[in-house]
């Protein structure tokens, strides 16, 4: 026993696990570019591809609040229209200044990167100007009654979006219509980049003594604060955290469709990304990412059972939560580093583990000895 | 085979109790120094109900108190006046000499206060380490911006900090357990977790719900040891609130007894032993006569 436990268990450095992930996404970047431009993603099928990328972006945010902080807002959809308006409104306007014209997003001039960086940071810090005025009277609530409020603010910023066509003389959101015209500054590249730099952040920040503090809020709150830790600061801090990148997200989707309609994002878009998280596990990225992209794909996927398809869909999350009630990840998330440390020390992941009876011996053990 | 009481008692150092100027105890070692605790005139109605009436205690700044008293009597209600999860409704708390009026719970954690639940409050979805990372998060200062990048210093503290929530844990040879989610944890470790958290924060003086709980006799003697070790080497104050008297008798210096939300005898173990009123709280005026008797015979 004690050998096995003192055995010197090979660990990769922090760099080295920075490198092989920078790797992977690199790489995983490249296989795409070259499937798109050799012709062999149709341009339909990149555009799913763009959508799986925002849904990822949306689900993986909510995760925070829900996953994460263990609440349950209903109203990410609203943020989304508000960061995808204000980022939209944000480069059509600022087009001009920046001298972009609408071609040079697909060419990808030096200026039409930084309006887009410029726009999506814009669409994100207005979502979360939105997620503080909402947060900070909704937090005081919990569970059910957090969801019934944040779902009225939604319903609030969609009537909002509805009717600031015209205020001072100002041309907004374009009312019912719709907000039409955007420039098609989305595209796979810039999409996964930001995927990619979007789910990086909300990592740091859930390993770092600030996501510890969210997640102690979860799972004891009374406890949390009788360590000290400004339960109202952090809540407040996750769901802004959380807004922020719904803003982002909607930014892409604005410029993914290239029309904002206030209809889009009503209550069932805010229930589609709950069930996103919920399908996927909450408090779990990898859950997020991958039913995102499933969830996203499957009813493109099945687009040829015409109205059957919704049935499927149904199914689906039914057979789900049935047999997975706690999701498909549960809170299991994915390491790449801790994976590749298991298989150089000989503990393959597709082999049964002896770890956890290991453990279980060691419980008895200083059970005896207790005794 | 556990000590029996009275071998556990020879292991406390006789203590000498002085009045201060208050109408409280102080230990003789304690006496002249700043005060870590001093409560006077504390209570709370909950509505009509008085749970808490005329409650004065006075703690140096490394002492053991005990609270006891029959089910119902207020001890957790105190724990929760003193750590502000109710604010009093009279008296005043002075926390090393600062008033708490007004305060949270989280301002009186930085002024030097920790606690455990009486019904275990792990974070039981995060590890043993993480569990403890969090009750040292406010000694902990990267800002969000330097943690989301990377910054050298995230590592720099993360690290310090690591081998800090190491060494604590190694208070109680817990060390093997960090990677473990602090849930599954036998229920044993699970309390001694739970303490290891409040030390996290640095307290001055550490309030302990019921710690022997549920565990046998041989557990309860080593907690014991590790509650005088734990004062010895971080030189706090605790107090706690216990049901299992050899624990109390054998480590707290003082013991204040509390009936219905009041104070009824306050003093060293021996005093309260042999007090009537004490007899009477806990057996009853019945059970009390019968005692007498029974020891009379």
């Amino acid at each position: 026993m004690a050998e096995a436990i003192n055995r010197a268990y090979r660990t990769l450095s922090t760099k080295q696990r920075y490198l092989i992930n920078s790797i992977l996404v690199v790489a995983f970047l490249a296989i795409g570019e070259l499937m798109i431009s050799g012709g062999v993603i149709s341009r339909y099928q990149t555009t799913v591809l763009e959508q799986v990328g925002i849904y990822i972006i949306m689900a993986v945010s909510l995760n925070i609040a829900t996953g994460y902080l263990g609440q349950l807002p209903l109203g990410h959809a609203g943020f989304m229209s508000v960061g995808g308006y204000s980022c939209a409104i944000f480069i059509m306007r600022m087009a001009d200044v920046f001298g972009v014209g609408t071609r040079d997003f697909s060419t990808g001039t030096p200026q039409a990167m930084l309006l887009f960086v410029c726009g999506l940071i814009f669409g994100g810090l207005c979502a979360a100007l939105a997620g503080l005025i909402i947060g900070i009277p909704a937090l005081r609530l919990k569970g059910d009654y957090l969801a019934i409020v944040t779902l009225g603010f939604a319903e609030i910023i969609r009537v909002v979006m509805l009717n600031i066509d015209d205020v001072l003389g100002f041309q907004l959101t374009g009312g019912a219509k719709g907000l039409t015209g955007i420039p098609s500054y989305t595209n796979f590249l810039n999409t996964f980049i930001v995927v990619a730099i979007s789910l990086f952040l909300i990592h740091t920040m859930m390993k770092s003594r600030h996501g510890r503090s969210i997640l102690s809020i979860r799972d004891n709150e009374i406890a949390a604060e009788s360590v000290g830790v400004n339960t109202t600061y952090y809540k407040t801090l996750a769901f802004v955290v959380s807004a922020f990148f719904a803003g982002i997200g909607g930014g892409l989707y604005a410029g993914c469709v290239g029309v904002m309609m206030p209809a889009k994002f009503g209550f069932m878009k805010s229930i589609e990304i709950l069930v996103m998280v919920v399908l996927g596990g909450m408090g779990s990225m990898l859950g997020s990412v991958l039913s995102a992209t499933v969830l996203t794909i499957l009813p493109e996927a099945l687009r040829a059972f015409s109205d059957y398809r919704m049935v499927v869909y149904a199914v689906v999350l039914i057979v789900v939560m049935i047999f997975r009630p706690q999701g498909l990840m549960g809170t299991y998330d994915f390491s790449m580093g801790n994976t590749i440390e298991k298989i150089m020390n000989g503990q393959f992941p597709w082999k049964k583990q002896k770890k956890e009876e290991t453990v279980a011996e060691e419980t008895k053990e200083v059970a005896k000895d207790g005794r | 085979m556990a000590d029996s009481p009275n071998e556990i008692k020879r292991k406390r150092q006789r203590e000498v109790l002085l009045p201060v100027p208050t109408p409280n105890l102080v230990t003789e070692r304690d006496f002249g120094k700043p005060l870590v605790l001093e409560v006077e005139h504390l209570g709370i109605d909950f509505g009509g109900l008085t749970a808490v009436d005329d409650f004065n205690i006075a703690m140096g700044p490394t002492e053991i108190a005990g609270i006891i008293g029959p089910n119902g009597a207020g001890k957790t209600t105190i724990f929760n006046l003193l750590t502000k999860v109710y604010q009093p409704t009279r008296g005043t708390i002075l926390l090393n000499g600062v008033d708490t009026a007004g305060m949270n719970t989280i301002q009186v954690n930085r002024l030097g206060i920790a606690r455990t639940f009486q019904n275990i409050r792990l974070f039981s979805q995060m590890t043993v380490e993480q569990n403890i990372l969090v009750g040292m998060n406010n000694s902990m200062n990267t800002s969000l911006l330097q943690d989301l990048l990377r910054f050298p210093a995230h590592w720099k503290e993360e690290k310090e900090f690591h081998d800090k929530a190491m060494d604590l844990l190694g208070i109680f040879n817990m060390q093997k357990y960090a990677n473990e989610l602090a849930g599954n944890l036998p229920y044993g470790a699970q309390r001694r977790l739970e303490i290891l958290r409040a030390l996290g924060t640095n307290p001055k003086l550490l309030l302990l719900d019921e710690p022997a709980a549920g565990m046998n006799p041989n557990e309860t003697e080593e907690l014991m040891e590790n509650i005088q070790k734990i004062r010895d080497d971080f030189q706090i104050a605790i107090l706690l609130i216990e049901h299992d008297m050899a624990l109390v008798m054998g480590i707290c210096e003082i013991v204040g007894v509390l009936d219905y939300g009041k104070i009824i005898c306050k003093g060293t173990p021996e005093e309260v032993q042999s007090d009537p009123r004490v007899i009477e709280a806990y057996l009853g005026k019945q059970g009390a006569k019968a005692a007498k008797e029974a020891v009379e015979k």
